[in-house]
């Protein structure tokens, strides 16, 4: 009988044997040509392990006292600047994305926005901040200019997109009473967009948050200066102690903002 | 909304007057605090750098153009680089989020005290990082060049995948699972067959997802020594070099932009 | 052969008890109907039975072994002797029909078997033979999500078989079902229970169908079973006494015109379980 059985085996994910097995080998070929191409210095890593350790050891013990001046300092600049920036931010995604938006805006209004879009989402923040703390000088002003234009392409995508799946019937309702195209988007387009964009707003305060511990690193002000001045110094400890704060303050952020966002829906 | 009268006749406004006072008072307070904030920043600003910035801005780009398009021929090795560190880390950071998106998920999570807590710590720690303060540390830890960015992006990548992929497993259809438990099979067999099966769309979206992240991250870790198109970056600023830093920006840009295109595609593709 | 005794079920943080000192006591190879409005503790009951629900008090014994004593590992291997079959199929949409059956061995295989889908040879023959007896021939490689609703109880009910079980539990089989195919699969129920002697509880809301394949009836209200006896006994007063008035003469009428034109159904029902992909 069990040699007459049908037998089963789960059909393989790709047909074809030539195929799979010209997968396998390319996947297995990558990954040795780029593991091969680490270049990994063991006697330099053996020689880190100690660090390792006290950093290690420095996450147990943060020291929060010794560089309290300048870490107060520090978070309360990257908490300015977020604010600021992202108010900043707010305030000019509006228009960008009122003209990103399909529905409302002629083509080159259209064309020229989603450009904007383009330029501020691809670049890292800390890309942008070199040009800015070249244009503007060190200090905190070139960081909220970074991150109030890295707001803009994150803020003005997910509204246009909100825009563009809206609810047309109240903007017909709206121009049908004889509305101008500003009162259509203040009694049409308003009420159905404010919730979504009062949430991502609140979502990008998170994340400009996050950002102003970098930008420091290339001069943009923030706790990111202090930070990389502690790892500079090899001050583990108050390295360790910035890095707990910034991870509670994150928390922090992400859970007010959650309820927030909640409330708003 | 108010209703009221006022002379006799039937009058509406949108709030009444408590209603507009309050708001009222937490617009006072909340322009208040965005000043107090200004002025923070404006003390630390030399306005002088600042009004200088237009001119600033227009010797810039007047540098920048045209771009030093020979340059490239020394960046294939640095884009070799960078995008390992994007793939290797991302690989890295699958193995170790998808056990830890296990334990964090409370439906699958184990009945032993401390595992879930824990398992939400490693990841809420390791996202709250970005990656290049990872890489600063790491720099320090293993030396200058690519393995410290692997590592970097992957500790990132464990928290961002580990949130994801556990809200994916909290999320998943529970008929399924009460019919494999009903059959007899055993904690790991009911995880094998009525939870990786629904979760197999997720999980191929968010580590595709997160690749394309790290594609961009990968681009600035040089920045801090972490070897990449970063460290050509850092090496062309720091030499004012800036008709480099614009090839490198149309490099980065391209590059980006066909990540976040196969990243689509692929996504589209699972989905 | 199934013995509950005393079964009681309170949910955390509701006032009701949603069972409420239930016993009854199943014969070999009896099929019951368990009828009831919703929130009757129907489903509940039935998933006491293979503790998917853990009960508060009570007693259930199957062929000698007291379910309600067992530890995890030992659940584990009644379970297998206990087949379910579910309301809304309950597959596991992304995996194949086949793999879907080989689920219901997964009491019997070890873990490395079963994630490499390596199964004993007899269970992938049983598999196979199940799929023909149930009109699902040349479907064991599509996947479940594209199968139509029929179709899918199809497939939950050979997996819960394959588990050759004692004992099937079937929880609502016919109610994201259209009519027709509702009781295309009641009969096929009805035929695989009478073919292996196998005993079932079936909960059902459809009582036109409970009356014409369970033989034996049992109502439950509140939590309370209200009444238990052959379906002839079944008339308009206990009908009342479960779910409450109604006019039950013209449903009894609507059945009749249900069972003339089932004859002329089922026809048809064999020619489209016989159809292949």
């Amino acid at each position: 009988m069990n040699d007459a059985a049908l037998r089963w085996r789960r059909p393989p994910m790709i047909a074809n044997p030539w195929w799979r097995a010209a997968l396998w080998l390319g996947v297995g070929g990558y990954l040795i040509a780029a593991v091969g191409s680490l270049e990994i210095n063991w006697q330099r890593i053996v020689a880190g392990m100690p660090r390792a350790l006290e950093f290690v050891q420095a996450m147990a013990a943060p020291d929060f006292v010794s560089r309290a001046d300048q870490i107060i300092d520090g978070v309360l600049e990257s908490l300015t600047m977020t604010l600021v920036a992202t108010v900043a931010g707010f305030v000019l995604s509006v228009p960008v994305a009122l003209g990103a938006a399909r529905n409302l805006a002629p083509a080159p209004v259209y064309l020229f926005c989603r450009a904007i879009i383009a330029v501020s989402r691809s670049f890292q923040e800390i890309i942008i901040a070199i040009l800015f703390v070249a244009m503007l000088g060190f200090g905190p002003l070139a960081g909220v200019v970074t991150l109030a234009f890295a707001s803009i392409g994150f803020i003005a995508k997910l509204a246009a997109e909100d825009i563009e799946a809206m609810d047309t019937r109240p903007l017909e309702a709206i121009r049908a009473t004889g509305g101008s195209w500003a009162q259509v988007i203040h009694w049409a387009v308003k009420p159905q967009v404010m919730p979504r964009l009062a949430g991502i707003t609140l979502y990008r305060l998170d994340i400009n948050f996050r950002e102003s511990a970098i930008i420091g690193i290339v001069g943009a002000g923030g706790i990111g200066a202090t930070l990389n001045t502690a790892f500079d110094r090899y001050e583990f400890d108050t390295a360790a102690a910035i890095l707990l704060i910034i991870i509670i303050i994150v928390l922090m952020a992400e859970y007010l903002s959650g309820m927030l966002r909640a409330r708003l829906r | 909304m108010a209703v009221f009268t006022r002379d006799g006749e039937l009058t509406w406004r949108r709030r009444d007057r408590r209603e507009a006072l309050q708001r009222w008072m937490a617009s006072f307070a909340f322009v208040t605090l965005l000043l107090l904030c200004w002025q923070v920043i404006a003390e630390r600003t030399l306005w002088d750098f600042v009004l200088d910035a237009p001119a600033q801005g227009a010797d810039l780009v007047g540098r920048m153009i045209p771009p030093d398009l020979p340059y490239l021929q020394r960046l294939w090795r640095p884009l070799w680089d960078t995008f390992n560190m994007a793939t290797l880390g991302t690989l890295i950071a699958i193995v170790f989020a998808t056990p830890l998106a296990f334990l964090a998920a409370r439906n699958t999570t184990p009945r032993f005290p401390l595992i879930r807590p824990i398992a939400l710590l490693i990841i809420v720690a390791s996202r709250s990082i970005n990656s290049l303060i990872w890489a600063l540390l790491l720099v320090l830890i293993l030396g200058p060049g690519v393995l410290a960015g692997v590592i970097a992006i992957a500790l990132r990548s464990i928290g961002f995948i580990g949130k994801l992929l556990y809200e994916a497993i909290e999320e998943i259809d529970t008929r399924s699972v009460e019919a494999i438990t009903a059959t007899g099979a055993s904690p790991g067999q009911l995880r094998a067959y009525a939870v990786v099966p629904q979760i197999m769309p997720a999980f191929a979206g968010i580590s595709v997802y997160r690749w394309d992240i790290n594609i961009r991250e990968a681009t600035v870790l040089g920045l801090v020594g972490a070897g990449g198109l970063g460290l050509e970056l850092m090496a062309s600023v720091n030499t004012l070099a800036w008709g480099r830093v614009s090839t490198l920006f149309l490099l980065i840009l391209a590059t980006v932009l066909i990540s976040e295109w196969v990243s689509a595609r692929l996504r589209a593709a699972v989905t | 052969m199934l013995e509950i005794e005393g079964l009681s079920k309170h949910y955390p943080g509701t006032a009701a008890a949603a069972l409420d000192n239930v016993s009854l006591q199943l014969e070999g190879g009896e099929i019951i109907a368990l009828i009831g409005p919703s929130g009757a503790g129907k489903s509940t009951l039935i998933r006491c039975i293979n503790r998917l629900v853990e009960p508060t008090a009570g007693r259930i014994v199957l062929a000698g072994e007291e379910l309600t004593a067992l530890r995890a590992r030992e659940l584990r291997r009644a379970r297998r002797r206990i087949g379910m079959v579910f309301q809304e199929f309950a597959l596991v949409e992304r995996l194949s029909v086949m793999e879907n059956l080989l689920s219901g061995r997964l009491g019997y295989v070890g873990l490395w078997r079963s994630v490499l889908r390596r199964f004993p040879q007899s269970d992938i023959t049983r598999a196979f033979e199940l799929l023909e007896r149930v009109g699902l021939e040349g479907y064991a490689d599509r996947r479940a999500d594209t199968l139509s609703g029929g179709q899918r109880q199809r497939v939950g009910i050979a997996r819960a078989l394959m588990q050759a079980p004692e004992l099937l539990l079937v929880d609502e089989p016919t109610a994201s079902l259209d009519p027709r195919t509702a009781r295309q699969i009641m009969r096929l129920i009805h035929e695989l229970c009478t073919e292996h002697k196998l005993p079932a509880i079936i909960n059902l809301h459809d009582v036109p169908l409970a009356m014409r394949f369970c033989p034996r009836i049992i109502g439950l209200r509140g939590g309370r079973i209200v009444f238990d006896g052959p379906v002839k006994q079944l008339d308009t007063t206990v009908l009342t006494q479960i779910y409450g008035d109604e006019d039950w003469a013209s449903m009894a009428g609507e059945q009749a015109d249900d069972d003339a034109q089932d004859d002329v159904a089922s026809g048809a029902a064999v020619v489209d379980r016989g159809r292949a992909p």
